[in-house]
């Protein structure tokens, strides 16, 4: 039994029968070591406690958060819960509790993640640092330990713990910059030299970029780019509340992707990184969101899950009730396609390593404006020819992997960083037959 | 209750911190959403803890703990050097900290309803009633209100001496009503699509009078459907003020950021256009553009009396009649680029390293009105309410999309159009301003969540303005 299972029991034993209730206890350890101008700037760590209580009095429904774990805070948090609760208007949509419901095993932890120190962090920013002296490095490598526990008056009970570790930064030569990323369980895996060898090779070839026109071009998209359009499709549309308001262009059963695409949340795998249970105790399990194309699926908490009349797919989190229950664990089927070989398919077309600032004018239609960073590469008769300035687009990401517009499905999954951060997405490289930029670094 | 910071930073200091300073901060928040005449959720969180910082050669060591014994303060503070220390293993330049006055002082934001102490009932009975007028409107499919309020204490203690109390209130709040058609969705909301904020009490909420605009919010989203769209090319745009504000936010007040144009922020949050050598000389807009930060606006979100490095707060010009001359800067940021330390670093709770953040930047008023610009306008927008910005990591190629607009044409307004954009270069944008009303339309309109820096912080902004005209602006980009 891990201390953040501890707190939580006992937090259900101080309300008793005096109400429904679930509580969901995070401890842990986060770190974070930032760095700019190839030197550490920043360095940062905290022992993290986030305290979450649910009770229903009659229908009658609170939330309350805190962070102290002694006794007589953990009974004030209790009666000001039940207190907030006796306020309320009845909830008709309250769902109850999740009943007692057996969950996977969830020790994803690795020890040296977990005792990493801020000299395991700053060797492997130094290594990044390394790969270009020439160059100027930014970026940030963190480490994150977290042990959950979950209790609810049913008897629900839920544990789990699990690390992370990520290196993600740029080098700059002056006129350009390139990015590398790396997500992992395991502090071990993550390779500084390497990442930021990838972030120089990119940020040497971005020099001498040229303005284009804008247009429609073939696109070869990186695994960044991919995770962005994917955590918008998730947020805004495979979203059960967002259905239920109408706001989703989810269609289930109708082939609303090329049926090249394949998107599940997986939170079984071997490498998933987070504890296989939601927020309201609910075991996650596997669940296809697209399948060949034709969309397969909607996550659910419970609330929106009795609204459909389905059960919940466990994807309940904190703020589910304002923003709807979300996928953390995605990942898009790899192709068969090697990167190069892409690449030596298109004509003419651009590759893009990574998106920036994309906002939604439509979530029904998913029409998104961003613009292109860190290098952005004209490709002719199938080589890579030259950078090109930064551009911004205007685009519908369900018609960019939309039917007859996916050419190819890389072989390179891996975990990407999206605009929603790092570790939620498993993606490949994509090449897509036509993208619309609306206008380049001139305006 | 100076206590636990002093302590945190007697250790760091005993494990051979140059400098240090702590933060023991405790909090209170409350967020209500209510849809469609029902409450969706109601959030009350507390937290508390202490913060530490400790400075050795060119790094910071920063350390955060909930766990307020002695042995838990000892070892935050001792963790706060060993992470400064590590930080060698990369080195930089030396990070000198700019001089700032000293001082034992208290603060307290004004204030007359503290927004906890109003009920329960009543804030539920006032969103959720918002809600169901709206719901009531023939074609809306959604309509939502939220509340939310911040009540925090910060007690600062720096090696230096400063012992600082502060207790800041802000309270807000907001509602919007969502139109769904065959393919689209149409959007209203009041008073700006994030909710207005400010530093106050419930009498925030009284003074905007939600229920009065319900109806009306909710009619013109229904109305948007069957709208056209707006129409694509050059013409003279009009933006209200709280789209004016996000403007203001997003292509100056973070290009304006000292620790940016540093590199600092390279990564993640992007740099800036701005060169430092180019302070005083650098031309960014028009002379109608008058731009200032200025932490001492009474009921402005980003008010304070002092920063979380114990610097006062202070008003600092940034743009004067359309030339650069001012950044927003800390004690170390300040110190390199040896410029005056503008008391302008923040951080989002006690567990959250401070960093340069906007205070209150804003856009002071001009000489005009909202009407004298319509009817000087031969043809072009009015658009109001921001939907979408996007804006590159130099804060110069932007696009914003606004939920609702009026064509101009000869000096009168007319029809209602749909899904309008503009898009822009930010010096060659602020430029074309040539018209912008007076102080009768000036407001402090409030920005609840600015994401910057790593890990992720939100910061609460506050950003003035009044209507404002644009020559010559691209509108109507679309997909």
């Amino acid at each position: 039994m891990n201390e953040a299972q501890v707190i939580a029991d006992r937090l259900i034993e101080i309300v008793g029968d005096r109400a429904e209730a679930e509580a969901t206890v995070s401890t842990g350890r986060e770190a974070l070591t930032r760095f700019a101008n190839s030197f550490i700037h920043q360095n940062v760590g905290e022992d993290a406690v986030a305290i979450r209580l649910r009770v229903a009095v009659d229908g009658r429904v609170a939330a309350l958060t805190g962070n102290l774990v002694d006794d007589e805070a953990l009974q004030r948090l209790v009666d000001d819960a039940l207190e907030a609760a006796s306020l309320q208007p009845v909830d008709a949509e309250w769902a109850g509790l999740t009943p007692p419901t057996p969950v996977n095993s969830s020790d994803r932890s690795d020890p040296a993640t977990a005792a990493a120190s801020p000299e395991d962090r700053a060797e492997v920013v130094r290594q990044f640092i390394a790969a270009g002296p020439d160059y100027l490095a930014a970026g940030y490598c963190d480490t994150s330990d977290q042990q959950i526990g979950f209790a609810n008056s049913l008897g629900q009970r839920a544990a789990g713990r699990n690390t992370r570790a990520s290196i993600d930064g740029i080098h700059q030569t002056g006129e350009s910059a390139g990015s590398g990323h790396q997500t992992s369980r395991s502090i071990g895996d993550l390779d500084g030299a390497a990442t930021g060898g990838q972030a120089t090779s990119l940020a040497r070839q971005g020099m001498g970029a040229y303005d284009i026109k804008p247009g429609h071009y073939e696109v070869v998209l990186s695994p960044e780019c991919v995770a962005t359009i994917i955590v918008f499709l998730t947020f805004y549309g495979f979203n059960g509340k967002a259905v239920e308001d109408g706001r989703s262009f989810v269609d289930l059963g109708a082939e609303q992707f090329d049926p090249k695409v394949t998107l599940v949340d997986d939170p079984l795998s071997e490498d998933a990184l987070w504890v296989p249970f939601d927020a309201e105790g609910t075991p996650r399990v596997g669940l296809d969101l697209i399948r060949n194309g034709i969309t397969s699926g909607v996550t659910h908490d419970r609330r929106t899950a009795a609204k459909a009349g389905v059960e919940s797919t466990g994807h309940a989190h904190e703020a589910s009730a304002a923003w709807g229950p979300m996928a953390a664990n995605l990942r898009i089927q790899a192709g068969g396609t090697e990167f190069e070989d892409m690449i030596s398919t298109v004509e003419r077309g651009l590759y893009v390593t990574t998106f920036n600032y994309c906002r939604v004018l439509d979530p029904k239609s998913m029409v998104v404006t961003g613009l292109s960073r860190n290098g952005t590469f004209m490709i002719e008769h199938g080589k890579i020819t030259g950078a090109v300035t930064n551009l911004r687009f205007t685009q519908s990401f369900i018609s960019g992997i939309g039917p007859g517009n996916v050419m190819t499905v890389g072989n390179d999954v891996r975990y990407a960083d999206s605009e929603f951060g790092a570790g939620f997405v498993r993606a490949p490289s994509l090449q897509l037959a036509s993208w619309n930029f609306t206008g380049g670094a001139e305006g | 209750m100076f206590d636990p910071a002093a302590r945190a930073v007697e250790a760091a200091l005993a494990g051979g911190a140059e400098y240090a300073d702590a933060r023991f901060v405790e909090s209170r928040e409350e967020q209500i959403q209510a849809q469609n005449g029902r409450v969706e959720s109601v959030d009350r969180g507390e937290s508390l803890g202490v913060g530490v910082r400790a400075l050795i050669g060119s790094s910071w060591g920063f350390f955060a703990t909930p766990d307020l014994s002695d042995s838990a303060l000892d070892a935050a503070g001792r963790r706060a050097v060993d992470i400064a220390r590590a930080s060698a293993v990369a080195p930089g330049p030396a990070m000198p900290l700019a001089d700032v006055p000293v001082v034992e002082a208290e603060y307290e934001t004004p204030h007359e309803e503290p927004p906890f102490e109003v009920s329960l009932s009543e804030k539920v009975d006032l969103f959720t009633g918002i809600t169901t007028t709206m719901a009531g409107v023939e074609g809306i499919r959604i309509a939502t209100a939220s509340f939310g309020a911040w009540d925090t204490h910060k007690w600062f203690v720096s090696s230096q001496g400063h012992r600082i109390h502060q207790h800041i209130v802000e309270t807000g709040g907001g509602f919007d009503a969502t139109a769904v058609g065959e393919a689209e969705t149409q959007r209203r909301s009041y008073p700006q699509s994030f909710g207005q904020y400010e530093t106050g009490g419930f009498e925030v909420i009284r003074r905007w009078d939600f229920p009065a605009h319900a109806e009306r919010i909710a009619e013109e989203a229904a109305a948007l459907l069957s709208a056209d769209q707006c129409p694509e090319g050059e013409m003279t745009l009009i933006l209200e003020g709280s789209q004016l504000a996000l403007q203001i936010h997003e292509s100056v007040g973070h290009a304006i950021e000292l620790d940016r144009i540093l590199g600092w922020e390279a990564a993640f949050a992007g740099t800036s256009h701005l060169e430092l050598p180019k302070l005083g000389t650098h031309r960014y807009g028009s002379e109608l553009m008058n731009i200032t930060a200025d932490a001492t606006l009474p009921g402005a979100l980003g008010t304070f009396g002092f920063d979380d490095e114990g610097t006062p707060s202070q008003r600092v010009p940034i743009v004067d009649e359309g030339r650069w001359v001012g950044v927003l800067s800390g004690r170390d940021s300040a110190s390199i680029a040896d410029l005056p330390p503008g008391g302008m670093v923040r951080a989002d709770g006690y567990n959250r390293l401070p960093m340069v953040r906007m205070t209150n930047v804003g856009l002071l008023p001009g000489s005009s009105s909202l009407d004298e610009m319509v009817a000087e306008t031969e043809r072009g927008v009015l658009m109001s309410t921001n939907r979408s910005w996007s804006i590159d990591d130099k804060r110069l190629n932007f696009q914003f999309g606004c939920e609702i607009g009026w064509l101009i044409e000869n000096g009168k307004l007319g029809k209602m159009v749909k899904n309008p954009t503009y898009t822009g270069i930010t010096p060659r944008f602020w430029a074309q301003l040539d018209m912008l009303a007076g102080e009768d339309e000036w407001v402090h309109w409030g920005t609840p969540n600015c994401g910057k820096g790593q890990p992720m912080q939100v910061a609460h902004t506050g950003h003035s303005a009044s209507p404002g005209r644009f020559a010559e602006v691209r509108v109507g980009v679309r997909g």
